[in-house]
C-alpha cells in the first residue's frame, strides 16, 4: 500500500516541477532574473579565481583611482579604487558572498521559525494562537529597520547579529501567511479524512497540511530574500552591520560617503551591485508568484 | 460602526502593553551602564553613583521600574534625554513635524506620479508604456534608498549644482518654529526673502528619495486594480452608453480601483518610517529618524525607549484609522469582521 502511494507521489512531483517550469518560463523577466542570480552564485563561489586583487589589499600608489574609461583609469583597476587604494571590482565580487549568505541565512531562519509558529497558531487556535499572533503584532508595530537597528545595538554590531535581527523582524510575515493557509486547509475534506484515519497531530501538521501551504511561502521567501539583502546593506550603511574592512556592499557605501562628490564611482558601483541583485531576485519572485499562485497573479 | 471601533481598540490594548514591555526591556538589555555613560569621561564617585541610581530609580526591582515607567507614561512623561537634558516627549514633538513634512511630501509625490503611471500602464496594457512603467516600478521597488540619495546628490548637487546637499533650510535663514513645518513657517510666519524657496529646494531630493518605493508600490497596485476593474460589467456598460473614455477611466473605473490603492498608501506608513531613518541620515534631515539613529549610537536610553514607544503608537493609530476607513468605503469588509 505504502509503496504504491510513494510511487505515485514521485511521479506527480516531477510533473509538478515540469508544469511549474513551463509556467515560470513564460515570464521572460523572471528567466533573466534567474540567469543573473545563477551568474551571481557562480561569482560568489569562485570569487578568488575571478577577482584580480585581494578585497582588502591597499595599493599605496593608487588612492581613489577612477574606473578604466575615465581619465586616469587603468585596466589594473577596472572599476577604480577606493579611498585607501583597494580594488572596487574585487571588493564587489567578494561582497556578493556576503549578500547571498545574508539572504540564505535570514530566509532560512525566518522561514523555519515562521512556519513552525504559524503551524502552531493555525492548528491549535485558542490561547496558543492569541499569544503568538499578539507577539507578531507587537513586532509589526515597529518599523522593521528601526527594530533591527535596536536589536543589533543590543547584540553588538556584527554581520551575524544583523542577520539574526533581520530574521526576527521578518518572520511575522511567514507566521501570518502560514497561519492563514493552515486555517483554510484545516477545513478541507482531506484533512478531515486524515484525522478520521487516526493521523497524529504533528504528522497532520507537517506532512498533511504544510505541503499544501507552501506556494505563498515560497513566493514570500523570494521577496524577503531581497528585503534581507537590502536591510543588511542598510544596517551596514548605518555602521552596525558588517564591519570594515569586510567587503560587504552596504559597508562599502558607508565608508565612501565622504567621497561622494570627489570620487563618485566609489559609491556608485557597490550600490549598483545591490540594486541589480535585488531587481533580479524580485523578478524571480514575481515569476514564482505567477507560476505557483495563480490566485495572486497580476493580470 | 462604534462597536467595530471599540472592538479594534480592545485588540490594540494588549499589543500596546506589549510595545511598552518591549521598549522598556530592550533598553535594559543594551550593553553599558547608563549612569557611567551619563557621567561621560569624568567618571563619578561611588557616592554620586548611588545618588544617581536612586534619582533615576535604577536601584529598585525591575518590575517596580516598569510600573513607574507606565505611571510616568500615563502622565505624558517619558523621561529626560541623557545628552540634551530635555524631556523626551518635548524633543519628540519638536522634531516630529520635520519627519511629517518630509513624509507627507513623499506620499504626495508618490501618488502624483504613481497613480497616473499605473492608470496609463493599465490602459495601454502590454504596450511599450506598460512595459516601461512596470520595469521602472520594479527598479524603484528594489531601490536601496541609502544609495539612491547619494546618487541624486552627486547628479543634482554635484554636477548640476541645483539642490543643496543637506538640512532643511539654508543657514542664511533663521526661522523661528511656529508650526514646526518649514514650508508653512517660511510662507506665512516669516518675512525673510527667499526662505520659502530655500525650504522647497532642501525638500526636493529627500522627497524623491523617500517617495521612490511608495511610488513604485502605488504604480503597481493601481495598475493591477485598474486592470481588474476595467474587466467589470459596469465599465462595459459605460462604454456601451458611449461615455467618453476620460469619463469611463477617470470616474467610473478609477473610483472603484482606488479602494485597494488607498489601503496600500495607508500601510506604507511603517515602510515610510523605516525609509525616513535612512533618508534623514543621508540628508542630515533633523527629524525623528535621524534622532533615533543618533540616540542609539549615543546610548541615550530614555530617548530610544520613548522614541520606540511613540513611533509604535503612531503606527498603530494610523493602521487603525486605515482599517476603519477601509471598512467605511468597503461594506463587504465591515460585515465580515
Amino acid at each position: 500500500m505504502s509503496d504504491v502511494s510513494t510511487e505515485v507521489k514521485a511521479d506527480t512531483q516531477l510533473d509538478l516541477l515540469v508544469n511549474f517550469w513551463r509556467h515560470f518560463r513564460t515570464n521572460k523577466g523572471a528567466v533573466y532574473g534567474l540567469y543573473f542570480f545563477v551568474a551571481l552564485v557562480f561569482v560568489a563561489i569562485f570569487a578568488p579565481l575571478i577577482a584580480q586583487h585581494s578585497p582588502i589589499e591597499q595599493y599605496r600608489d593608487a588612492f581613489q583611482q577612477p574606473p578604466v574609461w575615465m581619465d586616469g583609469g587603468s585596466w589594473k583597476f577596472i572599476l577604480g579604487t577606493d579611498a585607501v587604494g583597494r580594488d572596487i571590482l574585487s571588493r564587489i565580487i567578494y561582497g556578493s558572498r556576503y549578500s547571498l549568505f545574508v539572504g540564505v541565512i535570514v530566509v532560512s531562519i525566518a522561514l523555519i521559525a515562521g512556519i513552525f509558529l504559524g503551524l502552531l497558531a493555525g492548528t491549535f487556535r485558542g490561547w496558543v494562537d492569541t499569544v503568538i499572533m499578539r507577539i507578531m503584532d507587537i513586532i509589526l508595530s515597529f518599523p522593521s529597520l528601526l527594530l533591527a537597528l535596536v536589536l543589533v545595538a543590543i547584540l553588538g554590531p556584527t554581520l551575524v547579529n544583523a542577520m539574526i535581527a533581520i530574521a526576527i523582524v521578518q518572520q511575522p510575515y511567514y507566521v501570518r501567511l502560514t497561519r492563514a493557509s493552515v486555517m483554510s486547509e484545516m477545513s478541507r475534506e482531506y484533512v478531515m479524512a486524515a484525522r478520521v484515519s487516526g493521523v497524529r497531530t504533528p504528522r497532520l501538521m507537517f506532512k498533511t497540511v504544510l505541503p499544501n501551504c507552501m506556494a505563498p511561502l515560497i513566493v514570500q521567501a523570494a521577496l524577503s530574500f531581497s528585503t534581507a539583502i537590502l536591510d543588511a546593506a542598510a544596517l551596514g550603511f548605518l555602521g552596525v552591520g558588517a564591519q570594515p574592512p569586510t567587503p560587504e556592499w552596504g559597508t562599502m557605501l558607508a565608508e565612501s560617503r565622504e567621497f561622494i562628490l570627489s570620487s563618485p564611482w566609489i559609491m556608485a558601483f557597490p550600490g549598483l551591485a545591490i540594486l541589480s541583485t535585488v531587481v533580479a531576485i524580485n523578478l524571480i519572485g514575481d515569476g514564482l508568484r505567477d507560476a505557483l499562485d495563480p490566485k495572486l497573479k497580476r493580470s | 460602526m462604534l462597536r467595530l471601533i471599540l472592538k479594534k481598540l480592545g485588540l490594540l490594548i494588549p499589543t500596546f502593553v506589549g510595545v511598552t514591555l518591549t521598549s522598556f526591556f530592550f533598553i535594559r538589555l543594551l550593553p553599558g551602564d547608563p549612569i557611567l555613560l551619563l557621567a561621560g569621561e569624568r567618571g563619578v564617585s561611588p557616592e554620586r553613583y548611588q545618588e544617581l541610581m536612586v534619582q533615576f530609580g535604577y536601584d529598585k526591582p525591575i518590575f517596580v521600574q516598569y510600573l513607574n515607567f507606565l505611571i510616568d507614561l500615563f502622565h505624558g512623561d517619558l523621561g529626560v534625554s541623557f545628552s540634551t537634558k530635555q524631556p523626551v516627549v518635548q524633543e519628540f514633538f519638536t522634531l516630529f513635524p520635520a519627519t511629517v513634512e518630509l513624509g507627507v511630501c513623499a506620499i504626495i509625490f508618490a501618488v502624483a506620479f504613481g497613480l497616473p503611471a499605473g492608470i496609463f500602464a493599465a490602459i495601454r496594457r502590454g504596450k511599450a508604456v506598460d512595459h516601461t512603467v512596470m520595469s521602472t516600478a520594479l527598479v524603484g521597488y528594489s531601490m536601496p534608498i541609502f544609495w539612491w540619495g547619494p546618487m541624486l546628490i552627486i547628479i543634482f548637487s554635484g554636477f548640476l549644482g541645483l539642490t543643496p546637499v543637506s538640512g532643511r533650510i539654508s543657514n542664511m535663514f533663521w526661522i523661528e518654529p511656529t508650526t514646526g513645518f518649514m514650508l508653512i513657517d517660511t510662507l506665512f510666519y516669516s518675512d525673510e526673502q527667499g526662505a520659502f524657496l530655500s525650504a522647497v529646494q532642501h525638500l526636493i531630493l529627500p522627497t524623491i528619495v523617500l517617495g521612490t518605493i511608495p511610488l513604485a508600490v502605488i504604480a503597481r497596485q493601481t495598475r493591477s486594480a485598474m486592470l481588474e476593474v476595467l474587466d467589470e460589467d459596469f465599465v462595459r456598460t459605460a462604454r456601451a452608453k458611449g461615455l467618453s473614455p476620460f469619463r469611463i477611466i477617470g470616474i467610473h473605473a478609477l473610483r472603484n480601483a482606488l479602494i485597494p490603492v488607498v489601503t496600500v498608501i495607508g500601510l506604507q506608513i511603517g515602510v515610510l518610517f523605516a525609509g525616513a531613518i535612512l533618508t534623514e541620515t543621508v540628508f542630515s534631515w533633523p527629524g525623528i529618524g535621524k534622532w533615533m539613529v543618533d540616540s542609539i549610537f549615543r546610548r541615550d536610553y530614555p530617548v530610544v525607549q520613548g522614541g520606540l514607544l511613540m513611533i509604535a503608537a503612531i503606527i498603530m493609530i494610523v493602521n487603525l484609522i486605515v482599517d476603519l476607513t477601509y471598512g467605511l468605503v468597503n461594506p463587504k469588509i465591515r460585515h465580515t469582521e
